[in-house]
């Protein structure tokens, strides 16, 4: 797998919500060949602070050689990052990691994103989108804390043609509660599904258990601490359920993911 | 007067590398995570991971942790084992184009003597580094590299092992570090690299908690340099074997304060993991600093400091 080192310019860069920002930024190389699922790792700050890279998921990409971050604005790197006006050059490590398998033919697909899980299934959905014939359905279900985080990313699913769900803590939009809810009522119909869900643990938790009740797949996209991002520093490991053979107790989730067949992780 | 490209090469015990830039262990992986970003060929050695007698799994996460002007690592260790590594690893090394270093570390005495002994003749191995910053199990756990006793104990062996060149990689947990550079050198060592991280740690406040599982882990990045090139400079104003440097190495500037204060090579580490091409980067730095000073080789810069 080919990735890249480059400077990358911001071509734009707008405010979904008080703390929730997209950057589309001018990579060909890394547009070209990044995979729904994939992350980059954008070096946020000027100088030294932050020290390490950030990784984020790929957004979205498009043929004229943009990728797309969406991010929310948690620590002093997320805050430079918000703070960079349109022009200013990042520096991007890309693409990097697993990411999602595509569903087989025949499947009724179920997208579940909480809060900023939701950044690369949109990716995903895209790249679904171009067979939409080849699923039986295709279902977003997204959550976040307030009805404002959801309103921009549910009319960009629905220019898919893809029906989204909502789940708001606040209930100002769709079902007042957990996105989790929502999954429970869809497994029952149409078999065989194949979920993809990225989010808060104990989210993606609910739903990987409760596919491998239902002997459903599912795959989740995981976040730990990154240094590197490529498989170098071995710092972002998770157990695994089982040592291999050779006596791997990690995965390493830059490399071995962030996406993962959820029945392959010990959910804590 | 016109000048001609400043030679680069420079000089390691019986090896010889094509420039001073070399990576630090456990920064660098086995090298083939990053072709995508630098030509190894361009690179004065690969450092790889550091290797045991047997694999090992490495410590429970969190194992790294941002702090100011660095990180904190407790990986544990993780790392294939020897025999997986002389397989799946050496194939791709060999044809690298570049010195291959390979770190070995130990339990006891006789477990670096074993590794010596099983890399002594496999092809395409340029040197051994003896990473001595791991604790002794037979003596209460304390650090090999902390006593010179222990540093002797373990370079002997790891002689007696191999016909390879010997770097032992010194502790900055020490008092006095010009005692275990001299221990290393009397023992044999065909050279000396330093400096491996500093025992450090980090809390929240929030949760009360240690940042890192194991609650202690190894500072690195530019936090550690002037720590680094103090001990540098006392090291090589006390042994005659070439002196490696390492801490906390940037970009060419901190390189070349290395190769000034008396360093022969340099590693750079945490760098990697920032910039994944900055080694190929010092590479070019180095040749554009000689050439606007118009020196002839980077043995005119080492050992330079003007102290007066
Ligand atoms: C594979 C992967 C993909 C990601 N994709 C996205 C994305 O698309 N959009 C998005 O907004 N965020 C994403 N994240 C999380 C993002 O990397 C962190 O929010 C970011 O690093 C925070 O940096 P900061 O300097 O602003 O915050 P810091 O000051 O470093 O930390 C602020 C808070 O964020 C948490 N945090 C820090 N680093 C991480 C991390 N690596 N993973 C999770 N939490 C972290 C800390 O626990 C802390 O509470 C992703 C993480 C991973 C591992
Ligand atoms: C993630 C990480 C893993 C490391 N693993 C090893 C190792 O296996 N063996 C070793 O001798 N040193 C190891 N080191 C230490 C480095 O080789 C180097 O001595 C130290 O980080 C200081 O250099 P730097 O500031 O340029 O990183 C590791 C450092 C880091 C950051
Ligand atoms: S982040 Fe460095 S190995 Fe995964």
């Amino acid at each position: 797998m080919t990735s890249y080192q480059t400077n990358a310019e911001i071509l734009r860069k707008e405010q979904i919500t008080g703390d929730i920002f997209r950057l589309t930024l001018n990579c060909p190389e890394i547009a070209d060949q990044a995979r729904p699922g994939q992350f980059i790792m954008l070096k946020a700050s000027a100088k030294n602070t932050p020290f390490l890279r950030r990784p984020f998921s790929v957004h979205q990409t498009s043929i004229n050689g943009r990728v797309q971050v969406l991010f929310k604005v948690l620590g002093k790197g997320t805050e430079y990052l918000a703070s960079c006006t349109s022009g200013t050059l990042l520096s991007v490590v890309g693409p990097l990691g697993r990411g999602f398998t595509l569903p087989q033919k025949g499947t009724s697909v179920c997208l579940i994103g909480g809060g900023m899980g939701i950044a690369p299934l949109f990716f995903l959905a895209k790249r679904l989108s171009r067979h939409h014939d080849h699923y039986t359905s295709i279902k977003v279900m997204l959550g976040a804390a307030t009805a404002k985080e959801l309103l921009t990313l549910k009319s960009d699913f629905e220019q898919l043609g893809m029906p989204v769900e909502m789940a708001t803590d606040d209930g100002s939009a769709g079902h007042h509660g957990f996105v989790t809810d929502l999954v429970q009522s869809t497994i029952g119909e149409n078999p065989p599904w194949a979920f993809y869900t990225c989010g808060p643990h104990p989210m993606m938790k609910k739903i990987a258990l409760l596919c491998r009740e239902k002997d459903c797949f599912c795959e989740a996209s995981l976040e730990t601490m990154m240094a590197c991002g490529i498989g170098a520093c071995l710092g972002c490991v998770i157990p695994r359920p089982l040592p291999t053979e050779s006596g791997e107790q990690y995965f390493h989730v830059c490399k071995d993911g962030p996406v993962f067949d959820a029945g392959d992780i010990l959910w804590k | 007067m016109e000048i001609g490209k400043p030679k680069l090469k420079v000089q390691l015990g019986s090896i010889q590398l094509k420039n001073p830039v070399m990576t630090a262990s456990g920064t660098f992986g086995y090298g083939n995570e990053f072709t995508n970003y630098v030509n190894l060929h361009h690179l004065g050695g690969i450092v790889v991971k550091g290797i045991s007698l047997l694999p090992r799994p490495g410590n429970p996460p969190p194992r790294i942790v941002e702090t100011e002007g660095g990180m904190l690592n407790a990986i544990g260790l993780e790392n294939v084992g020897v025999l997986a590594f002389i397989n799946d690893k050496m194939p791709f090394l060999k044809e690298a184009g570049t010195e291959v270093i390979v770190n070995i570390l130990g339990d006891t005495v006789d477990e670096y003597a074993e590794i010596a002994n099983k890399l002594n003749n496999i092809k395409g191995i340029s040197a051994i580094e003896v990473n001595i910053s791991c604790p002794n199990v037979k003596k209460g756990g304390v650090a090999f590299g902390a006593d010179p006793k222990m540093v002797s104990a373990v370079t002997r062996a790891v002689k007696d092992n191999t016909n390879l060149p010997v770097i032992m990689k010194l502790s900055p947990n020490v008092t006095d570090i010009t005692a275990t550079a001299m221990a290393a050198e009397q023992a044999g060592a065909d050279a000396v690299s330093l400096i491996n991280t500093l025992m450090a740690m980090a809390i929240d406040s929030e949760t009360r908690r240690p940042r890192l599982a194991n609650i202690i882990g190894g500072l690195s990045g530019p936090a550690i340099k002037p720590v680094a090139l103090r001990m540098v400079w006392q090291v090589a104003k006390t042994v005659k074997i070439p002196v490696i440097g390492i801490g906390g190495i940037m970009n060419t500037e901190d390189a070349l304060e290395f190769l000034i204060a008396g360093a022969t090579a340099i590693e750079v580490g945490t760098a990697n993991l920032i910039n994944p091409a900055i080694t190929g980067e010092i590479v070019q730095g180095i040749s554009d600093y000689l050439s606007a000073h118009r020196l002839e080789s980077v043995q005119e810069i080492i050992g330079s400091l003007i102290t007066e």
